[in-house]
């Protein structure tokens, strides 16, 4: 049975995402030891042990990330948010770092594994290497993978896979892109952090329009009549001998709720929200669409189709009020 | 030990004479550890694995130490069936940019480099690593000094520190980023499948600028580059004991001068004005756009 795991950056959005039928939940502890660092978010000691009361209230799993990278001299940090983690009574721990897998396979070796994105493991050899020295139980795709590269891989593995259904997209090999400790001295990586908050600047113009400012530089600018966005340096509007476009990538969300058919006949175990750093009634909004679509794939798979409505739904859910299946389908590579 | 030589795999797709014509200049230069291969795209084929042995040859008989690199992104069957012929040649060690590489070495219990593209962040993951056979690291390029010698000190400590080398990436325009899709392609409207090997004709990669036309990357295939070229030879004091070996990374301005410049830097450090367009803020733990003089090395 194909798993739904949605995202939860606070108690609220967890209760919303158990309540709107997620199977599963993950979220972050409250600190740098994990991918969505940001301020007024994520589970101290207190909330997690109202998380997993909850979770297991309504026999739902709960995954925990601990998924950046150890610094020098702090690896225990580390150590102490997996020891956190573990004696929470969460039901698997999701981890990138060597650093950190060793101390828990050591340690916790029947503590479930999870292998995060940002390990980026993108073939059946790098996902043996997790495999044979940590004892993975589930690998995490990168969003880099075609729909025909991840049914490849789901033949020739003997590992759960669970591939990112809907959110931001990615365009790089998550786990390995500096773009953001380029401009700003954070990434995802060492802190937790993409295109950090506090480096934001939005600046209005005379005409009406806003300039977007990451760490002073401009990343994007729009007119009066246009929405300005979060200036994620991947999506912002650049200038290449002259061509003014997106030059890495469109603000645009991925969605892959037309794949579903093809992922379950691929045996993909779980499907992933994106957005820890959404609000509840987000949660709550694509938790529920989801739950349709996988309910109904799995009632008729012959004749899924994506509803009018819960195709406008995500539309409305995503940045910039567009989707794409990203690099699952050819043509966007 | 005194910080040597060593010159990354081109990043660049150049036709194969510009680079038989690159290497007979690198041959006779004062570098002495040179990585050859394709690391970015797959599609590039300019040279064969026999081109790549040929040339290794002449530089090993020139007295360099040659490896050969892989690909930094493996996503395809195809892509790790092309790693066999590399793993079965006897002639050079392999850098492993992708772990996929890391574990076929270490089946075949071969040595390998773990190259900059792979997440080595910390002393534990360093020593996995030599527990799978590394003999060289290239640390990470959003990394500083300061995070290099909490790595070094600690696997001093715990006995480690004379089973690999160091190598730090001191020169060229630094790989950011690795994706499935391929920006140089797509900057011409073209799919990835009809990509017509344009990246042959941006020697150099493609310029990204803002708006306000500041230099923020460079578009190089699938990788996405530094908009400034990274410089560390006005920082060489601060790497004795720690660094190895001073890595450059060539682009297509002349090599010789590159190579001659950070050889007198490495012997007496004397640093010079910063030029424009340069930076050195991952060392200093900011940044990587930023630039700055440390006086006080």
């Amino acid at each position: 049975m194909m798993e739904l795991l949605s995202p939860a950056g606070s108690l609220p959005a967890l209760k919303a995402a158990i309540d709107h039928g997620a199977d599963a939940i993950y979220l972050g502890l409250k600190d740098d030891t994990n991918a969505r660092h940001f301020a007024g978010l994520n589970f101290n000691d207190k909330r997690l042990m109202q998380a997993v009361e909850y979770t297991k209230k309504h026999q739902r799993q709960l995954h925990i990330a601990i998924n950046t990278f150890a610094h020098p001299g702090q690896e225990s940090r580390w150590q102490y948010a997996a020891d956190s983690a573990v004696n929470s009574g969460a039901d698997a721990l999701i981890v990138a770092d060597i650093g950190v897998l060793d101390y828990i396979a050591n340690r916790y070796p029947d503590t479930e594994l999870h292998l995060s994105v940002q390990a980026s493991a993108t073939s059946t050899a790098a996902i043996r290497y997790y495999q044979q020295e940590f004892n993975v139980k589930r690998v995490v795709l990168p969003r880099v993978l075609s729909m025909k590269q991840v049914q490849q891989l789901a033949d020739s593995v003997d590992v759960e896979l669970e591939v990112f259904a809907f959110g931001s997209l990615c365009i790089m090999a998550e786990g390995r892109c500096y773009l953001s400790s380029y401009l700003t001295g954070e990434s995802p990586n060492t802190v937790g952090a993409c295109s950090p908050a506090k480096f934001v600047r939005w600046q209005p113009m005379d005409n009406g329009g806003m300039q977007t400012r990451l760490n002073d530089l401009l990343i994007d600018q729009f007119g009066p009549d246009e929405q300005a966005g979060y200036p994620t340096l991947c999506k912002g509007r650049f200038d290449v001998d002259g061509d003014v476009y997106h030059a890495l990538e469109e603000p645009t969300s991925l969605n892959t709720m037309a794949l579903l058919p093809k992922l379950m006949q691929a045996g993909i175990a779980a499907v992933k929200i994106e957005g820890r750093q959404r609000s509840p009634a987000y949660v709550a909004e694509v938790t529920k669409a989801w739950r349709q679509a996988i309910d109904r794939c799995v009632a008729d798979p012959a004749h899924y189709q994506v509803t009018a409505e819960l195709d406008g739904a995500m539309a409305q859910l995503s940045e910039g009020c567009q989707t794409t299946l990203g690099a699952y389908h050819r043509t966007w590579k | 030990m005194t910080t040597q030589i060593s010159l990354g795999a081109i990043q660049y797709y150049w036709p194969k004479q510009t680079v038989e014509q690159f290497y007979r200049e690198v041959a006779d230069s004062p570098v002495q550890r040179v990585y050859l291969g394709e690391n970015v795209c797959s599609k590039r084929k300019e040279l064969s694995l026999s081109d790549w042995l040929a040339i290794g040859n002449e530089l090993a008989q020139a007295g360099k130490d040659v490896r050969l690199s892989t690909l930094a992104l493996i996503e395809a069957r195809q892509e790790l069936d092309m790693i066999t012929p590399y793993l079965e040649q006897q002639d050079f060690v392999l850098e492993a940019n992708d772990i996929a590489v890391v574990q076929l070495c270490k089946e075949r219990q071969l040595p390998f480099v773990a190259g900059n593209a792979l997440n080595i962040y910390n002393t534990t993951a360093l020593a996995r690593m030599v527990d799978a056979g590394m003999i060289s690291w290239v640390m990470p390029v959003e990394l500083s000094r300061e995070w290099l010698k909490g790595v070094l000190d600690e696997s001093t400590e715990r006995g480690f520190r004379d089973k690999f080398d160091v190598e730090v990436l001191g020169y060229g325009y630094l790989p950011l980023a690795y994706s499935a899709r391929c920006f140089t392609a797509r900057s011409l409207d073209r799919p990835k499948d009809q990509c017509k090997k344009c990246c042959l004709d941006y020697p150099d990669g493609r310029l990204v600028k803002n708006l306000e036309q500041q230099p923020m990357f460079v578009l190089n295939g699938i990788q996405t580059q530094s908009g400034y070229c990274y410089d560390l030879s006005n920082d060489t004091a601060s790497m004795r004991d720690l660094v190895d070996y001073f890595r450059i990374s060539a682009n297509s301005e002349q090599i010789r001068p590159v190579i001659a410049n950070i050889e007198q830097q490495l012997a007496q450090p004397n640093p010079q004005q910063i030029k424009d367009c340069r930076c050195n803020g991952y060392w200093w733990a900011m940044a990587g756009k930023e630039s700055v003089t440390i006086s006080d090395q």
